[in-house]
C-alpha cells in the first residue's frame, strides 16, 4: 500500500506568535461566562425523574391498605445479586387478609446489593415490588441500609391496582356457591 | 416373526412407531416412561391401585387387525399387519400391553383430549401459585404449560370450596386445588390400611374429607402430601416455610430404624427444611414415615453438643484431641460404640480399639416397636454394619452388665463411648464414676457430663457414609448441610488418634480411602467402593450373620428368616 | 525619629500587609469563582456565617456570590492537622512557606498605589518612596524563589524536588527579559528634563497623558508575559503542575504551611498587577489622556485615587485568572525555548528599537 504523506501547512507569521489564538481562546472563555450555568442546586432542586425509571425497589399496598406481597419469593429467586431475603408466614384466619394466607412475615432488600434491575419488578405475580422514583439513599452503617419490611411499605405507598384479585377472591368467598 | 418365537418372554408393542419389547401386561404409563417419553398423569401411581380417575393420560390405541371370519391377521398389501385403530382414546394407566399393540402418544388427537382435560381441570382452580407450596413442583403447573391451551375461556364464576381443612395433625387441605386424582384415599387405604379418606358430594362439589369422626393420623399421612400432584394437600410442618426451587435436595438414609429408608434431605443454605423419601423398589418403594420426616430437627436440638471439652471446660479441637490421645495408653481400655453410626465410623473405630488393644467391644441394642411396614424394631440403623467391619461378632444386647462387672472388678479403668449413653445402657453412674471416660457424640447426655473428654461429633445430615439395613443392603448417605461451626468430622478426628497410636495407618479422613482399606479388608465388600455405589444401594451378601437372631420382624419388603421368627417367639 | 513616627508607619505598614493578604484571600474566591462561570458552573455558593448569612437579601446574595469562603479556607488551612513527613529536613521545610511569604507582602513596601494632594503638591502614598524602587522590586521578588527551591529540596521527595529545579531555571530565565522590558520605560520617564530615577512614582506622574502601554505596546507584552512567569501562574506553572508533578514544591505540605504558599502565589499575583499598573496601565489616573489632577484635594481624591488603581490592580487579577482557565500549560523545554530563544532577544530588540527612537526625539 502506497503512503501517502501529508505535510502540514507552516504557521503563518502570527501564528507563531501564538497571540490570535491566545485572543480568540480568550473571548470564547469571556463569552462562556455570560452563558447561564447548567449546575442542577441538587438537594434543593431536583431532577425530573423520566417515566419508567428504576429507582429504589419499594414494597406496595393496594387501594385498600392491604399489603399486596404474598412471599411466593419469586423475586428473592430472580435477584441476580442475590439482594432480596423473604421469611414468609402465614396470615391470621382472621381478619381482612384471612383469605389471602401467606403474606411477608419479614422482607429485606439489602441496598447496598441491589443493582436497579426490576427483575424483581417484572417478576412479581401481585405488582407488589416496584422500582419507584427515589434514588438516594443513605445512611450511617450497613446494617441501616438492609431496608426492612417497614421501611419498604414506607417507600413504597400505595398505588392503583387494575385486579383486585384477592378483593374478588374475597367476595367470592363470602357469596359462596350455591350448592 | 410372532413373540412366542422369540422365547424371551417379551412382546412388542410400538410406540409413536418405534417397537419396544417389554413384558406382556406392562402398564402402559410405566412403559412409556421408561423409553423416556412421557404420559402426563395425575391420578396414577406406580405403587397405587389404578383408579383411571383423571383422563389426563389418554391416548390412541391400535391393535393389529384380525379376520372375524377366520381369525388370521389382516395384511396390509407390502405384507405388514393391518392396524385397527379405536376410534376413541383411551386412558394409558388403566391398559396393559398386549402383543403388537400400537400406541400414539403425540397425534392431534390426544393433544385436544389433553388441552381439554387441562382446561377443564382449571375452571375450578384457584390460581393461587403464589401462596401454594406445591407452586415448582406442581403437576397442574407443569401440564399446563407442556400440554394446556395456555388461555381460560371459563369467565363465570368459581366454585369457592374451604381453603384451610385440617384433615390430622400433619395434613392440610385446601379443597379449591384438589383435581380429585384420589391418590390419597388410596394410600390411605392400601398402604397405610387406615382408610379415613373419601369424596362427598357430586360434580364440581365433590369434596375430599375424612369419614366423620376420624383423622387422617396414621404415621404415615405425609406420604399424601408428597403423592398428591396438586398443592391441595400439604404438610403443616413444611407449610410456607420455603419455596421448593431454593431447596437442595442430598440423598440421605433415614435412621428412624433398620429399614434403612431412602431420603432426600432438602436445604437451603445450611438449614434443613424436610425430608422427603426417595423412590427404592427394593427398600422402601416411595414412602417413609412422618416420624422419620422430623429428625432433622435434633441437628438443632438445645442439647446438641457444638464445642469440645476437656476435663469440663472447653477447648480448641485440636487439644482435645490430644488429650484423647493420652487416654489411649491406658492397659485397660474398652470401646463402647453405636449402632447409629456409619460403616466408615465402625471401621475406624473398631481399627482404633485394636491398636489400643481394646480389652472388649460393646454396642448398645435399642429395641423398639415395629409397625410391619417401614419401621423395624431394630432402632439401631447400622447394627449390621457394626457386625460386618468386625467390631462385634454377636448381636447387641440393650444393656451391657459384662462391662458393669468388668468396671466393679478394675479391669477397665478407660472407656471410649461413642454416641450412646451407658446410664440407658445399665452402668451405674457410681460405676462411671470409677472410669475415665472419653466421649464422642452429637448430643449430650449423662455419660457425655460424666466424661472426661467430650468430641462432638456430626449427624448424619453433616456427613457422609454408609448404612447396612436388615436386608443387608449397603446404602450411601451424602452430607446435606455443613456441620456447626468449627466442628471437625468423626473420621478426621478417629484418623488422626488412628495415626498417633498406629503411626503407618495413613490418612483415612475421608469416605474413599476407607472403602479403599474396607473392600481389601471385608471379603463381602470386595470389588464395592464410596463413589461407586448406586443411589439403591448395593445387596451384600449376609450369609456369614444368617444364624444370629436378629429382632426384626416383618417389615414392608424383608422377611425375616423363618428360625428367627421363631426363636423371637 | 520619634516615637509617634515609628508606631505611624507600623501602622501603616500592618494595614498594607493586611489588605494585601485580604487581597489575595479574595483573589482566590475570585479564582473559583471565574473558573466556575468560564466552566458553566455555580462555584461556591453554599458557605455562610450564622448571622450575617441570614440577613434576608444582602446575606443571601453574600452567601450565594460565597463572599464567606474564605473565611472558612482560611479556618480550615489554620484548623487542620499540620502533618510534617519523617524524611523532610525539618529546618528548611518549616523556612521554605516563610521564604515564599515574605518576598510578596515585602514588595508592596515601595509599591505607590494612589497620591494624595496637599496644597498643590502632588505626594504619593507608599509606605516608601524609594529613589531605586523597581529595582528594589526586582530584587526582593526574586527571593521569592527561594521559597520554592528550599520547599524543593527540604521535602526530600521526588515531586516537590521536580517542582523546585523547574520553577528556579524558569525564574533565572525569565527575569532577565523581565528587566530587559521596562527599560524602555525607564528611559522614557528620565528622559531629558523629567529626571525621575528609578522611582515607581515618577513613573505613574510621567503617564499623565499616554499610558505606557499605549506608546510601548512590545515591552508592556514582554513585561506581561513575565510576570506569569515569575508568578508562576499557568500556562507557566512549571513548579506545581498537578497533573505532573501531583502538586510540585508544596507536595509535602498541608495545614497552614501550605496555606502560607498558597496566599504567596496570590499575593505574587497581585504585587505582579500593581506594578503592571504603575508601569503600563497608569496607576491611578483615570483614563489614558486623563490625569489625576483633576481630583480633589485631601483625603477625597486620595481615596478616589487609590479606588481607580484597585479597579485597575482587579481588572488584571481577573484576566490572570482568565487566562488561567482559557489557556493549556507549556512543556518544561517549550518554556525554557521561549524565554531563552524569544522573549530574551525580542526584550534587547525592542530595548534597542527605543533607544533609537528616544535618540532621535531628543535629537
Amino acid at each position: 500500500m502506497a503512503i501517502k504523506e501529508l505535510k502540514r501547512k507552516p504557521l503563518t507569521f502570527a501564528e507563531k506568535t501564538y497571540l490570535p489564538q491566545i485572543a480568540s481562546g480568550l473571548i470564547i472563555t469571556l463569552k462562556n461566562i455570560f452563558r447561564p450555568t447548567i449546575t442542577l442546586q441538587y438537594p434543593e432542586e431536583r431532577p425530573e425523574i423520566p417515566e419508567g425509571y428504576r429507582g429504589v425497589p419499594t414494597l406496595v399496598k393496594d387501594p385498600n391498605g392491604r399489603e399486596k406481597c404474598v412471599s411466593c419469593q419469586l423475586c428473592e429467586f430472580v435477584c441476580p445479586p442475590k439482594a432480596i431475603r423473604i421469611i414468609p408466614g402465614e396470615l391470621d384466619e382472621e381478619g381482612d387478609s384471612a383469605h389471602v394466607e401467606k403474606g411477608p412475615k419479614e422482607f429485606e432488600i439489602d441496598m447496598l446489593r441491589c443493582i436497579y434491575c426490576g427483575y424483581c419488578q417484572e417478576v412479581c405475580p401481585e405488582e407488589a415490588i416496584w422500582l419507584q422514583d427515589e434514588f438516594s439513599l443513605s445512611g450511617y452503617t450497613r446494617e441501616e441500609l438492609i431496608y426492612q419490611k417497614d421501611k419498604l411499605y414506607e417507600l413504597g405507598g400505595t398505588l392503583p391496582d387494575n385486579h383486585f384479585k384477592w378483593d374478588k377472591k374475597k367476595s367470592a368467598e363470602e357469596a359462596g356457591n350455591p350448592h | 416373526m410372532s413373540d412366542e418365537q422369540k422365547g424371551d418372554g417379551l412382546i412388542s408393542v410400538f410406540i409413536d412407531g418405534n417397537e419396544v419389547r417389554c413384558k406382556p401386561g406392562t402398564n402402559l404409563v410405566d412403559l412409556v416412561d421408561s423409553v423416556g417419553k412421557e404420559i402426563p398423569h395425575y391420578c396414577y401411581h406406580p405403587k397405587l391401585s389404578v383408579s383411571g380417575n383423571c383422563r389426563m393420560c389418554l391416548v390412541e390405541l391400535g391393535m393389529p387387525g384380525k379376520d372375524r371370519a377366520t381369525g388370521k391377521p389382516m395384511l396390509n398389501n407390502d405384507g405388514t399387519p393391518k392396524v385397527m385403530f379405536f376410534p376413541n382414546p383411551a386412558i394409558a394407566c388403566g391398559t396393559r400391553t398386549s402383543p403388537g399393540m400400537r400406541i400414539r402418544t403425540q397425534s392431534e388427537m390426544v393433544k385436544k383430549c389433553r388441552e381439554g382435560v387441562m382446561e377443564f381441570l382449571l375452571i375450578n382452580h384457584p390460581l393461587d401459585c403464589p401462596i401454594c407450596d406445591q407452586a415448582g413442583e406442581c403437576r397442574l403447573q407443569e401440564f399446563s404449560t407442556e400440554y394446556g391451551k395456555g388461555y381460560s375461556r371459563f369467565i363465570e364464576q368459581k366454585v369457592v370450596k374451604p381453603k384451610r381443612t385440617v384433615l390430622g395433625p400433619r395434613v392440610m387441605l385446601d379443597d379449591e386445588r384438589c383435581v380429585l386424582c384420589s391418590r390419597c384415599i388410596r394410600f390411605c387405604k392400601e398402604v397405610a390400611d387406615d382408610d379415613v379418606l373419601g369424596f362427598v358430594d357430586r360434580g364440581s362439589y365433590s369434596t375430599l374429607t375424612c369419614y366423620p369422626g376420624k383423622q387422617l393420623e396414621n404415621n404415615y399421612s405425609l406420604n399424601t402430601v408428597d403423592i398428591c400432584p396438586v398443592g391441595a394437600l400439604t404438610s403443616l410442618d413444611f407449610r410456607f416455610k420455603m419455596r421448593v426451587w431454593f431447596l437442595k435436595e442430598t440423598p440421605s438414609i433415614c435412621t428412624e430404624s433398620s429399614v434403612g429408608v431412602n431420603t432426600m434431605v432438602a436445604s437451603r443454605e445450611g438449614k434443613i427444611y424436610r425430608i422427603t423419601p426417595r423412590r427404592n423398589d427394593e427398600v422402601n418403594d416411595t414412602w417413609m414415615s412422618d416420624s422419620g420426616r422430623i429428625l432433622y430437627k435434633e441437628i438443632e436440638d438445645e442439647n446438641r453438643l457444638t464445642g469440645y471439652a476437656s476435663q469440663g471446660a472447653f477447648s480448641p479441637p485440636d487439644a482435645a484431641i490430644l488429650q484423647v490421645q493420652k487416654y489411649f495408653e491406658s492397659e485397660k481400655i474398652a470401646f463402647v460404640g453405636s449402632g447409629g453410626n456409619s460403616v466408615e465410623e465402625l471401621y475406624l473405630f473398631n481399627r482404633l480399639s485394636r491398636a489400643a488393644k481394646s480389652v472388649g467391644n460393646y454396642l448398645v441394642s435399642h429395641i423398639q416397636e415395629g409397625d410391619e411396614l417401614l419401621i423395624s424394631n431394630d432402632a439401631n440403623p447400622n447394627t449390621r454394619g457394626a457386625l460386618s467391619v468386625g467390631f462385634i461378632e454377636s448381636l447387641p444386647e440393650t444393656e451391657l452388665p459384662d462391662l458393669a462387672s468388668r468396671i466393679d472388678s478394675g479391669d477397665v479403668d478407660t472407656v471410649i463411648v461413642y454416641n450412646e449413653d451407658l446410664i440407658v445402657a445399665g452402668i451405674s453412674s457410681e460405676q462411671l464414676a470409677k472410669v475415665d471416660i472419653v466421649y464422642f457424640g452429637t448430643h449430650s447426655n449423662a455419660t457425655s457430663e460424666a466424661a472426661s473428654v467430650v468430641v462432638p461429633t456430626l449427624s448424619v445430615f453433616e456427613k457422609a457414609g454408609t448404612f447396612i439395613n436388615q436386608q443387608f443392603r449397603l446404602q450411601k448417605f451424602l452430607q446435606a448441610v455443613p456441620g456447626p461451626d468449627g466442628l471437625i468430622d468423626d473420621l478426621v478426628s478417629f484418623s488422626q488418634l488412628l495415626n498417633h497410636v498406629e503411626p503407618d495407618s495413613g490418612p483415612l479422613e475421608t469416605v474413599e480411602p476407607i472403602w479403599a482399606e474396607l473392600s481389601k479388608e471385608v471379603s463381602q465388600f470386595n470389588d464395592l467402593s464410596f463413589n461407586t455405589l448406586s443411589p439403591e444401594g448395593a445387596q451384600l451378601d449376609g450369609a456369614a450373620f444368617q444364624h444370629l437372631p436378629f429382632c426384626e420382624g416383618k417389615t414392608l419388603h424383608y422377611e425375616p428368616a423363618a428360625e428367627t421368627v421363631e426363636a423371637g417367639t | 525619629m520619634e516615637t509617634v513616627d515609628i508606631i505611624w508607619i507600623i501602622t501603616k505598614a500592618v494595614i498594607v500587609a493586611v489588605a494585601l493578604l485580604s487581597f489575595s484571600n479574595l483573589a482566590v474566591l475570585a479564582e473559583r469563582k471565574v473558573s466556575s462561570w468560564i466552566q458553566g458552573r455555580v462555584g461556591p455558593n453554599r458557605t455562610s456565617i450564622p448571622l450575617i448569612g441570614s440577613i434576608p437579601v444582602i446575606g443571601t446574595a453574600m452567601t450565594r456570590l460565597g463572599l464567606f469562603q474564605p473565611v472558612a479556607d482560611g479556618l480550615k488551612l489554620l484548623l487542620k492537622e499540620d502533618p510534617v513527613p519523617d524524611h523532610v529536613n525539618k529546618f528548611y521545610f518549616f523556612l521554605a512557606p516563610v521564604a515564599a511569604m515574605m518576598p510578596a507582602v515585602t514588595t508592596i513596601a515601595v509599591l505607590p498605589f494612589g497620591q494624595i494632594i496637599s496644597d498643590g503638591v502632588v505626594v504619593p502614598i507608599v509606605l516608601a518612596d524609594l529613589d531605586i524602587g523597581i529595582l528594589f522590586i526586582f530584587a526582593v521578588s526574586s527571593l521569592g524563589v527561594y521559597g520554592m527551591i528550599l520547599a524543593g529540596w527540604a521535602s526530600n521527595s521526588k515531586y516537590p524536588f521536580l517542582g523546585g529545579i523547574r520553577s528556579s531555571a524558569q525564574m533565572i530565565s525569565y527575569e532577565l527579559s523581565m528587566g530587559l522590558s521596562i527599560l524602555p520605560i525607564f528611559m522614557w520617564a528620565n528622559a531629558p528634563g523629567a529626571d525621575s530615577g528609578l522611582n515607581l512614582f515618577s513613573v505613574v506622574q510621567h503617564q499623565q497623558g499616554v499610558w505606557g502601554v499605549i506608546f510601548m505596546p512590545g515591552s508592556a507584552l514582554l513585561f506581561l508575559v513575565s510576570i506569569f512567569a515569575e508568578t508562576n501562574r499557568l500556562p507557566f506553572d512549571m513548579a506545581e503542575s498537578e497533573s505532573e508533578l501531583v502538586a510540585g514544591f508544596n507536595t509535602e505540605y498541608g495545614s497552614f504551611k501550605f496555606g502560607l504558599f498558597f496566599a504567596a502565589e496570590y499575593a505574587h499575583i497581585i504585587v505582579g498587577s500593581g506594578v503592571f499598573t504603575a508601569l503600563f496601565l497608569g496607576g491611578w489616573h483615570p483614563l489614558p489622556f486623563l490625569s489625576a489632577d483633576l481630583l480633589p484635594d485631601g483625603l477625597l481624591g486620595a481615596a478616589f485615587s487609590i479606588g481607580i488603581f484597585l479597579f485597575k490592580v482587579c481588572c488584571m487579577v481577573f484576566f490572570f485568572i482568565w487566562i488561567r482557565w482559557t489557556l493549556p500549560r507549556f512543556r518544561y523545554d517549550q518554556i525554557m525555548k521561549l524565554g531563552w530563544t524569544m522573549m530574551l532577544p525580542l526584550a534587547i530588540v525592542n530595548l534597542v528599537v527605543y533607544a533609537i527612537i528616544f535618540a532621535f526625539i531628543d535629537g
